[in-house]
């Protein structure tokens, strides 16, 4: 009846911890916070870095190429299917785990400073630990339900983290929205678990694509539950159409920003996609789209992105453009690119992040980009940390983000030159906002009030020591994945090559480029950024200029500055019919049309017994009169079986 | 034997709470209901014991004659089915009493021995094994509620509640049409479950059989468009009413349909699946999209009540293992999730004096514990992942896809509209600034924290150790699913 085998592999004490020890945090936080004031933050992070030595240990303890599953117990099953509690441990899995606990720790360090004065500081750490733990099981279980539980956690850790704030009605709005993008996504998920049970009876990832290995390239159930999986992952990794959620989500502290909406949550929709690649290997069409929704999510993200006052926000748009960066490597079946950017990504998007946090924690709070500027000066390590970041994210070399971004270029130059120029286009726009922001913040001179320009301070060592460390991570790690024309061995993709290798035999990949053409290549991508760098720089220095107010935009920039007016348009077309629906359901159907046939009933049954009290005269002579009546009737219906006359018509008919 | 053990405690703690006054009442119902829990513990273990030889078999049911002709047996028993609805009786039961414990209620003797006397026939109904009997339970379970909510209820309770009545008994009276027709056109002129569903009625009155049933049934559920009775009277009928309504009561309708209607008359259900499942899936998103613009607290929870039974019945209709199992599981944890919200409410008007979610908020500031309670309850019921409700939401809509990919997707949309209507709950009550209308909040007093904790871990541990209940209900399904299939 069961399946359950607990595997005693050297691997599976720690495999355990890694998710039990956040959970832990959790619970001794969230029974006993309020009493251990500060401690709890450190009891937060010791348990992470706790499970990021766990995740190192299986880092150098996993046979190359090798993969351990490690079943706790089952969790649920009907019929047929089982699906169990259990853990599947690969060299993607180890990825994602060192990138979340390993950024994760740092951002629970630099959260000890900046949320050192909130009333709410052990609740954060409680939070911020549950929402570990369920990232974890989002990507250390080995099938699909099992992720599907830390993909609806996490959400739910993202909605309580978002409403941090809850006295806010606007951050709470946020949150709620938040969730509910989120469970449009999920109930694709949900759609596409269906589909796998149905046709596969399991979901459990190593089954599921033998399954789908069987019914062979452009079948309609495997493109079916693609699909369905990827409108999960639009809802979860914020692309075209559910991303509305994303900008607002900065509502939350912005240590949240870093953890949740820049280095973890957010790429789950492309773990899930490199989880499945034998599926998508096995649907082009699926494919294509996913390309197509990323390169378009990433240049019109982009572009909003150019016209953001908001330092966060700018840096949420940035972080939307490069998830659709991701997408597009995934639809053009480079799963290994698309992973590398999400680690690259990790460390220089958090890593910006936390500058920004740092930046507003200086500014006692003040977001605006119009009310900053010369912050340089003041806040020496926020800015050559965040300086770090910008080089990384705007692609050049030997920065981080460079090297990912160069090699999805490649990829896509080689697949189709017009996504490859969109892409480009994207990457140039990314490198112009991120200067003008960085400009705006720390060149120039201070536009804001005396008073702010007073308190200006730099941040504290435990919120300093992590940005110097993802700043270093964020100036090293692109070296693991080198392009050709450097180096012959690409230390990442031999890492995950056992993962991949099965997609890679059903999609073989093109020939090799020239190494010329990738000189050209890397030339114009880094070109590109510089000129627009360069441009950055004569508007936001030289010509110092500043975004104007709100009120004073008109045209095309203020269609951009309001996002394209999406939420406004969502707002018309899906939330408000809604609303009227429902009172149009309760006023006319439930109360007038079913209440009025109800009433109806009620009416003519009180009329009926209203006559039928006529017959109750009190009068002896006429109830005899009424019996001896009734006798006749029964013996005449006795006599000539009226009854069975009746009942054969009724049988018959 | 002791089966009638379980009917016989409540019915004499029922009688002996008529003599007792005051706080006494409230204890020895407590205590009589805790009893009954215990019991049922033990006879859960019986039931599991692995070799159900024959002398266990007796030690759970009794059949003795009780009328010759027209011939109706006292036939009681159990099986995972009735089990699974004693379970959730038997351990909502001492919850419901114990909310009362910090209520000034007046003549609480009555009342208790009122709300004793229908677990009595509660019990009944989910252990009759007789349809004459099962008839009669299914009857005086109406009577103590009905004068719960006309003596202790709030405004409009007399409208409201004769409504309530009128809706429910003609729904009875079809359905006693149906026994008669079915006991006259049987081969075997009995009522006697296994009869039933040995010698099914000729298939040409299988249908009209099917909706004289299938209405009673969906009165009680209620399912689209028999629910007007609801909502006003889950707002208007006493908090201890309502949790028994809606976390007990309306089980009755769901476990006769698996028990009374489909293994009877398959044939007569299974012809008419699409019209029900049509009107099941419509009610879930009608029902949840009136929810979102409700302003009453506890009409609120009515409509989302309303939405998701209507799930569970499309997953039964659905007529496979998944969708039967699923909707067992889901009864399961509807009921503690469905008595939690309504308890949570109870708590809230009861401090505010306001059911209006637009008039309350900032909650979670004054009482932080009873936040975390509540948004608990909230969470289990959307049906988040390790809370009780996923698996049975889960294995429903898997139930609906495998019938109809369509259903599911319509019905899916709960995952979506149920999100969006209880959050926004959430955000008014509890979240935001304190409202000038609720500048006190006292916390929560001993017996509302321990019932709120109870369901708390409740809904976790189905949630995450869901065995116990598949297991239970695994085999039943199968056979429910066997008798009711047509080839």
């Amino acid at each position: 009846m069961t399946e359950t085998v607990i595997q005693t592999s050297n691997l599976f004490t720690p495999t355990i911890l890694i998710p039990l020890l956040p959970l832990i945090g959790f619970i001794i936080n969230g029974l006993f916070g309020k009493k251990l004031g500060h401690t709890s933050g450190w009891i937060a992070t010791t348990m992470l870095l706790a499970s990021f030595a766990c995740s190192l240990f299986l880092f150098f303890n996993l046979p190359a190429g090798g993969s351990e599953t490690v079943v706790l117990s089952n969790w649920f099953y009907f019929k047929d299917i089982f699906i169990p509690f259990a853990f599947l441990i690969d060299p993607l899995t180890i990825t994602m785990l060192l990138v979340v606990t390993g950024i994760g720790s740092l951002i629970h360090l630099y959260s000890i400073g900046y949320m050192h004065d909130d009333e709410g500081f052990s609740r954060f750490f409680t939070y911020l630990n549950l929402f570990v733990f369920f990232m974890l099981i989002l990507v250390m279980g080995n099938n699909y339900l099992m992720m599907f539980i830390g993909w609806e956690g996490v959400g739910l850790c993202s909605y309580l983290l978002i409403g941090f704030w809850f006295k806010n009605q606007a951050y709470n709005d946020a949150a709620k929205k938040a969730f509910i993008m989120n469970r449009i996504g999920d109930l694709g998920f949900l759609v596409g678990m269906f589909m796998m049970l149905f046709h596969f009876k399991t979901l459990n990832y190593d089954q599921v694509a033998n399954g789908a290995l069987g019914l062979g390239m452009d079948n309609v159930t495997i493109t079916g539950i693609t699909l369905a999986l990827f409108i999960g992952a639009m809802g979860k990794s914020a692309q075209l159409p559910l991303y509305t959620w994303l900008p607002d989500a900065m509502a939350g502290p912005t240590p949240v920003s870093a953890l949740i909406h820049a280095a973890t949550m957010v790429t789950a929709g492309i773990y899930m996609i490199a989880r499945s690649n034998i599926l998508y290997s096995l649907a082009p069409y699926t494919l294509d789209i996913i390309l197509v929704v990323g390169t378009v999510t990433s240049i019109f993200a982009a572009i909003i992105g150019l016209l953001q006052n908001d330092i966060k926000k700018v840096l949420a748009y940035s972080t939307v453009s490069q998830l659709g960066l991701m997408f597009a490597a995934l639809g053009m079946g480079a799963f290994e690119s698309g992973m590398f950017h999400v680690v690259t990504h990790a460390f220089f998007k958090a890593l910006l992040f936390l500058g920004a946090g740092s930046v507003i924690h200086a500014l006692s709070g003040e977001q605006d980009m119009r009310r900053m500027g010369g912050l340089g000066k003041y806040i020496k390590i926020t800015f050559a940390t965040f300086l770090i970041g910008t080089v990384a994210i705007s692609g050049i070399p030997p920065f981080a983000g460079f090297f990912s971004k160069d090699e999805i270029l490649a990829t896509a130059f080689e697949h189709n030159k017009v996504i490859w120029g969109l892409l480009s286009f994207s990457s140039m726009l990314t490198a112009f906002y991120m200067f003008r922001l960085l400009y705006l913040t720390f060149s120039t001179s201070f536009r804001g009030t005396d008073e702010v320009k007073h308190h200006i301070h730099e941040s504290p060592m435990v919120m300093t020591l992590p940005l110097m460390i993802l700043a270093a991570c964020s100036v090293v790690v692109g070296f693991i994945g080198l392009p050709p024309v450097l180096s012959h061995t690409h230390s990442f993709k031999t890492y995950l090559s056992s993962v991949f290798a099965q997609s890679k035999t059903i999609m073989p990949a093109g020939h090799e480029m020239s190494h010329s053409m990738e000189w050209i290549l890397i030339g114009t991508a880094v070109g590109l950024a510089l000129i627009s760098i360069a441009f950055a720089y004569n508007k936001y220095v030289m010509q110092k200029q500043t975004p104007v107010e709100d009120a004073q935009l008109s045209g095309l920039s203020k269609v951009v500055a309001n996002k394209f007016y999406v939420d406004e348009i969502y707002n018309v077309v899906f939330v408000k019919p809604i609303m009227l629906l429902s009172d149009l359901f309760l006023v006319i159907i439930d109360k007038l049309v079913i209440d009025l046939l109800v009433h109806a009933v009620a009416f003519i049954t009180s009329q009926v017994g209203r006559l039928l009290r006529l017959f109750q005269t009190g009068h002896v002579g006429f109830y005899m009169f009424a019996m001896v009546i009734s006798m006749i009737v029964l013996l005449v219906a006795q006599v000539f079986d009226v009854l069975g006359f009746f009942e054969s018509l009724y049988t018959h008919k | 034997m002791l089966t009638l053990i379980l009917l016989l405690i409540p019915l004499v703690a029922s009688i002996i709470a008529l003599f007792l006054r005051g706080e006494l009442v409230k204890w020895f119902s407590f205590i009589a209901t805790i009893v009954q829990l215990g019991f049922t513990f033990y006879v859960f273990s019986v039931f599991k014991t692995p070799d159900a030889n024959e002398a266990t078999k007796n030690l759970l049911s009794l059949n003795i004659e009780w009328i010759n002709s027209p011939k109706i047996n006292f036939n009681i028993g159990l099986d995972g089915m009735s089990l699974l609805m004693v379970i959730l009786t038997n351990s909502l039961m001492p919850l419901i009493v114990l909310a009362g414990f910090n209520r000034k209620q007046e003549r609480s003797h009555i009342l208790y021995s009122l709300m004793l006397l229908m677990h009595f026939a509660l019990i009944g109904v989910f252990v009759s094994f007789d349809g004459f009997l099962y008839y009669i339970f299914w009857e005086l379970a109406l009577i103590p509620i009905y004068f719960i909510a006309l003596n202790w209820g709030g405004v409009n309770r007399v409208t409201v509640t004769l409504k309530f009545f009128i809706y429910t008994l003609a729904g009875s009276l079809l359905m006693l049409f149906g026994f008669l027709f079915l006991y006259w056109n049987t081969p075997s002129h009995s009522l006697s479950w296994l009869d039933l569903t040995m010698n099914h009625i000729c298939s040409c009155k299988q249908g009209s059989i099917f909706w004289m049933f299938f209405l009673a049934y969906a009165i009680k559920i209620p399912i689209i468009p028999f629910h007007t009775w609801q909502p006003d009277t889950y707002s208007s009928a006493p908090t201890q009413g309502t949790m028994l309504l809606s976390g007990i009561m309306l089980k009755m309708g769901l476990y006769s349909l698996l028990r009374w209607l489909l293994p009877i008359v398959p044939m007569g259900t299974s012809d008419n699946t699409y019209i029900v499942i049509g009107l099941c899936i419509i009610g879930v998103v009608y029902a949840s999209v009136i929810a979102i613009m409700q302003t009453d607290i506890k009409k609120l929870f009515a409509y989302s009540s309303i939405a998701h039974v209507g799930l569970i019945a499309a997953g039964i209709f659905a007529l496979n293992v998944q969708g039967i199992q699923g909707g067992l599981v889901q009864m399961l944890a509807h009921g503690i999730n469905v008595v939690g919200l309504f308890y949570c409410a109870d708590i809230i008007i009861n401090r505010t004096g306001s059911s209006d979610i637009n008039t309350l908020g900032g909650i979670r500031v004054l009482s932080p514990r009873f936040a975390i309670y509540f948004l608990i309850i909230v969470l289990g019921s959307v049906a988040l992942p390790l809370t009780n409700s996923f698996i049975g939401e889960f294995m429903l809509l898997l139930g609906l896809f495998e019938y109809n990919t369509w259903a599911a997707l319509v019905a899916g949309l709960t995952v979506i509209l149920g999100a969006v209507y209880m959050l926004r709950m959430y955000q008014k009550v509890m979240l935001g600034d304190v409202n000038e209308n609720v500048t006190v909040f006292e916390y929560l007093k001993w017996n509302e924290e321990l019932v709120l904790a109870t369901i708390a871990i409740l809904i976790f541990a189905f949630g995450i150790f869901p065995k116990p209940i598949l297991e239970l209900v695994a085999p039943i399904s199968e056979q429910i699913y066997r008798l009711s299939f047509v080839k």
